[in-house]
């Protein structure tokens, strides 16, 4: 095995293990403890993933494909199920923000188990079972290998959700697992409409149509589409995802809205349009339109949305409308604004729910009516949330503005009545995205102090800070140097898209 | 032709140990008059049972009983998987049985002894080469088991339960034998190989009425056994009735009969573009209406009997693939057959870890309760509530659950290498549905226990189950003779009340604890290797 195979088991390895010894350790803190250290141990595998031999030297033509690292295994031959992982430029971002996010999440818990009853032991050892989920969806270049790690996040999630979450927490993971259940189901039959009709699930053999017929790609891509649309949200598949969030606990919301939507907008990217590309040309406007669509109602409803975890929620939905509309120009530039984007929403956004979530716990209200003046007696908080709201509404220099911008240079660029159209609707939503999170600071930061902002202590915690420093530098970073993340994402990008567009 | 037919008694030796495990359990049960020495001697009649199906299907296939080419015993890789997945849950069963043994509920020579019955009817059907010797083998597994259900002493619940099952199920095995008979008249055979070649031979017979009539019964029989909707009413009710480990039994090793006597008729001898449309419609009928209605059950048993039902359609689904023409090559038809075997393997190992650990949980002897009896069990005993917990995340087919969720991925590949994409999406969506309810279960195991609930509020609801299965019986069976059930009607709650009212603490035997743990690690163990199963399935 070579180094890089030894990386690629322990990225997953490590975090299922430490689970398994996080639920054995009798003492809670200890346990904690432990769990951190294991995501921790996570995060540098993930991130000493760059090592290594980028260059592809095999003969022959360079496939569409062409992971820095790979290690194949045989598992379920009768099901043509390979232990198949492997990392490239398009995957290693996300892969290196899911270790870090996980990490913060648990160290945060070493300091704060929410409240709701259950041990902080279970909910460490849950989000590192989740943590093994995600890293596996996106390492796995076979595609029944992607469809069960895509499985594998589900019930921990349930469980992190009724397990810790808010007062209306059981309708809300109910929610959440019956509908990215009917979201997986529908990869699942995706999976094998492409299995049988190609004969194999290796996702290098398989990206750029592998001589599929024109009517398979179309079913593929639409039920692959309809997977992944689920899991994103796409409006108006969305519904689940303002519920999910708002009740789970802290923890739970920044690992769902910082990675966990990432896998339905990854999935689209390698698994959707690397498949079917033809069914993704035929898909594109229809996708546009819809993306633009979550775009405008998520900011009409944030703008009258008045609970701040709920606010915060919908906005992802916007957010990731930018997102996908750049997956649906099928360009260069909007793919790698999606990319970027994809990774600039899980930092900002995982910061701002790490935010609510504080200032919840401050004043046991997140209702924005009741909260007002936090500046006046929260000064570091409010900078804080101020500084995360202007990252998300797009600032230039911070990591939000590329993403947005670009998804919208894509769509001009692609031409056409329908793409031009869809490009000046994104822009007025991300000036609506402006205005609610303007909005947001205006009610939550400034004015008179509220009874219950009044009440709050000035300080804050130094696991706080922890676990928020990473992200506001990672927000500063990907903001003034977007090639962190397109330096690496920019050959993958191309290969991919000489692929699907002959 | 030879008069004298030479016997293959090594192909027999299965089915010999099976029966010589019934006939050694009554005369321990007369002889020793010991509870343990009669149920160790069934035991250890179900361990060499799997032993011997194991050791004669390694090496390879015998047959016995023979016309020419036509065999009446066939003992072949499936039937030695078969053979020994009935004996395994014969021995499970028999395990799970302590408490109520113990518990005085049943009396214990004639329990081991009916279920070794029942086990001997199990290893014959799975090497059952006629329709004679599959229906007789098909009875002999069912018939112990309508003794079995109304076992429990001093139960009408259980009386009922027993009737509905007897009535249901001899119109059943009427239908299958009328068919079998009306085949005989269309094909002058009844070996299944000889059917299944002169349909092959002459074509036209298809479009003889008599054949469609005979085929529709054949299968409409066979489908009261494995409870298929809309042959399904009797289920709930026999099963709820039934004591926990006999309900077990049902929807273990009664199911796994019914699948390999549908599966023997359909892939031997009946047309599959006659079969294929009617087990489409029927998979996915009993899928759907198994699963709308466990979402309303409060009662566990019921519940999982719901579910089963529903799993029984996920069973028959890839044999609905044979409805199109995609589906009939022969590759797709030898994947659609093993993938239904595969899949009701899988079942059956996480359905017996469900019961196991419902028998676990539940006072010795008790019945299944309601769902709310079980609410914050997983926090008292956590082991068994994570078992029971995983069984059930099995059921529903999701990780870590692997063993359901690879049962779930065999059945869909299979349709869709059969061209029925849009049975997989059925298949899909009732996934979802049934997430519903087994998550209901599972989440009512680990809620915090009710604060405000009284000790004694507690009994009431099984004392007014008891009697709600009344109501459903003449729905799941018109002609039932409710008088004889009423005669009990009277002095059933007495007996009953002293042993509810007292909240028993929970001890259940080592064995169920064992067979829990076994059951459990097995699941693990094709969960995390399901090729061992595919290639079981696949012989």
């Amino acid at each position: 095995m070579t180094l890089g195979q030894v990386l690629l088991v322990a990225a997953l390895a490590v975090p299922a293990v430490g689970a398994a010894v996080v639920a054995a350790v009798p003492r809670d803190r200890a346990a904690r403890l432990v769990g951190t250290a294991a995501a921790g141990l996570t995060l540098l595998a993930t991130a000493a993933l760059a090592t290594g031999d980028r260059g592809w030297t095999a003969y022959g033509p360079a496939p569409a494909l062409r992971p820095w690292h790979r290690l194949d295994v045989s598992w379920v031959p009768g099901l043509d199920l390979r232990f198949h992982l492997g990392v490239d430029g398009i995957s290693y971002p996300l892969v290196v923000l899911t270790a870090l996010l996980t990490l913060l999440c648990c160290a945060y818990t070493v300091w704060k188990v929410p409240d709701g009853g259950g041990s902080g032991r279970a909910l460490v050892a849950l989000l590192l079972v989740v943590e093994v989920g995600i890293l596996g969806t996106f390492l796995a270049l076979d595609l029944v290998l992607f469809f069960l790690f895509f499985e594998v996040v589900l019930l921990p999630m349930y469980a992190v959700i009724a397990g810790w979450g808010g007062p209306d927490r059981r309708r809300a993971a109910r929610k959440f697992a019956l509908y990215t259940l009917l979201g997986s189901v529908l990869l699942l039959v995706g999976v094998y409409v492409v299995v049988a009709a190609a004969g194999t699930a290796d996702l290098v053999a398989l990206t750029g149509g592998a001589g599929l017929s024109r009517g398979t790609q179309l079913a593929a891509f639409a039920l692959l589409g309809l997977a992944f649309a689920v899991k994103s949200p796409l409006w108006p598949l969305h519904s689940w995802l303002p519920d999910a969030h708002t009740q789970a606990p802290t923890v739970g919301s920044v690992v769902l809205a910082g990675v966990l939507l990432k896998m339905g907008t990854y999935g689209l990217i390698r698994v959707a349009v690397g498949v079917a590309p033809e069914g993704a040309r035929w898909a594109a406007p229809a996708l546009g339109v819809l993306a633009v669509a979550a775009i405008l109602v998520g900011s009409l409803v944030c703008l009258a949305q008045g609970e701040l975890k709920r606010l915060i929620a919908y906005s992802s939905v916007g957010h990731m409308g930018f997102v996908l509309l750049g997956v649906a120009t099928l360009t260069a530039t909007g793919i790698q604004a999606a990319l970027i984007g994809n990774i600039a929403h899980g930092v900002i956004t995982g910061l701002l729910f790490f935010l609510a979530g504080a200032i919840k716990d401050r004043a046991h209200t997140g209702e924005l009516a009741e909260l007002s003046g936090l500046r006046e007696t929260a000064p570091r908080l409010a900078g804080l949330l101020g500084f995360a709201a202007v990252a998300s509404l797009g600032l230039p220099g911070l990591a939000g503005f590329w993403g947005e911008a670009f998804a919208v240079v894509a769509a001009v660029e692609r031409g056409g009545p329908l793409w031009t159209t869809l490009g000046v609707l994104a822009a007025v939503g991300g000036a609506l995205t402006a205005a609610y999170l303007l909005r947001l600071l205006r009610r939550v930061t400034h004015g008179p102090p509220s009874p219950v902002v009044g009440r709050l202590a000035p300080g804050l915690a130094a696991a706080e800070l922890t676990a928020w420093a990473p992200l506001v530098l990672l927000a500063l970073a990907v903001g003034l140097a977007p090639t962190l993340v397109l330096g690496v994402a920019a050959d993958p990008v191309a290969a991919l898209l000489e692929a699907v567009l002959p | 032709m030879s008069l004298v037919q030479s016997v293959d008694n090594v192909a027999l030796l299965p089915a010999y140990l099976a029966a010589g495990t019934a006939v050694l359990v009554l005369l321990a049960d007369l002889l020793v008059a010991r509870a343990a020495a009669t149920v160790a001697v069934a035991a250890a009649g179900s361990v060499a049972t799997a032993l011997g199906s194991a050791v004669v299907g390694a090496g390879g296939e015998r047959a016995t009983f023979c016309v020419g080419p036509d065999c009446s015993y066939v003992f072949g890789g499936r039937a030695a998987l078969v053979g020994a997945l009935f004996a395994l849950l014969t021995l499970g069963v028999l395990a799970l049985s302590g408490p109520s043994l113990r518990a005085g509920r049943s009396p214990v020579g004639e329990y081991c002894f009916l279920l070794a019955c029942a086990m001997t009817g199990g290893v014959v059907l799975g090497a059952a080469g006629d329709l004679i010797t599959l229906i007789v083998a098909l009875e002999t597994l069912t018939l112990p088991l309508y003794v079995l259900v109304g076992l429990r002493r001093g139960s009408v619940a259980s009386a009922e339960a027993a009737v509905t099952f007897f009535v249901v199920s001899v119109v059943a095995t009427t239908l299958t034998l009328l068919g079998a008979a009306l085949l005989y008249a269309v094909t002058g055979g009844l070996h299944l190989d000889r059917v299944g070649a002169l349909f092959a031979e002459r074509p036209e017979l298809l479009d003889v009425p008599l054949t469609t009539a005979a085929v529709a019964l054949v299968l409409l029989g066979l489908a009261f056994k494995v409870a298929a909707v809309p042959f399904h009413a009797w289920a709930p009710a026999t099963y709820d009735g039934a004591p926990l480990p006999v309900a077990a039994y049902l929807s273990t090793a009664s199911k796994l009969g019914g699948v390999v006597a549908l599966l023997a008729v359909v892939q031997h001898a009946l047309p599959a573009r006659v079969t294929g449309p009617v087990l489409a419609g029927l998979a996915v009928l009993t899928m759907t209406v198994g699963n709308l209605v466990a979402l309303r059950q409060h009662r566990t048993v019921r519940l999982l009997a719901w579910s089963s039902v529903a799993q029984a359609g996920y069973v028959l689904a890839p044999l609905g693939a044979l409805a199109l023409a995609a589906g009939r090559s022969d590759d797709a038809r030898a994947a659609a057959y093993a993938a239904a075997v595969a899949y009701v393997v899988f079942f059956v190992i996480v359905e017996l870890a469900a019961f196991a650990a419902l028998v676990a949980l539940r006072p010795a002897g008790a019945d299944g309760g309601t769902v709310d009896d079980l609410r914050g069990a997983a926090r008292r005993r956590p082991w068994v509530g994570a078992a029971f917990a995983l069984a059930l995340i099995g059921l529903a087919g999701l990780p870590p659950g692997l063993a359901g969720l690879f049962a779930k991925v065999t059945v869909v590949r299979a349709l869709l290498d059969g061209g029925a994409g849009w049975l997989a999406l059925v298949v899909a969506v009732n996934a979802v549905i049934g997430l519903a309810y087994y998550l209901r279960l599972a989440t009512r195991l680990y809620a915090a226990p009710a604060p405000a609930l009284p000790a004694d509020a507690a009994p009431t609801p099984p004392l007014s189950a008891d009697a709600a299965p009344a109501p459903t019986l003449p729905t799941g069976a018109a002609p039932a003779p409710t008088p004889t059930p009423a005669l009990p009607a009277d002095a059933a709650p007495a007996p009953a009340r002293p042993t509810e009212a007292v909240p028993a603490p929970v001890h259940p035997g080592v064995a169920v604890v064992a067979t829990l743990a076994v059951a459990t690690l097995v699941a693990v163990v094709v969960g995390f290797a399901p090729q061992l199963v595919l290639d079981l399935a696949a012989r």
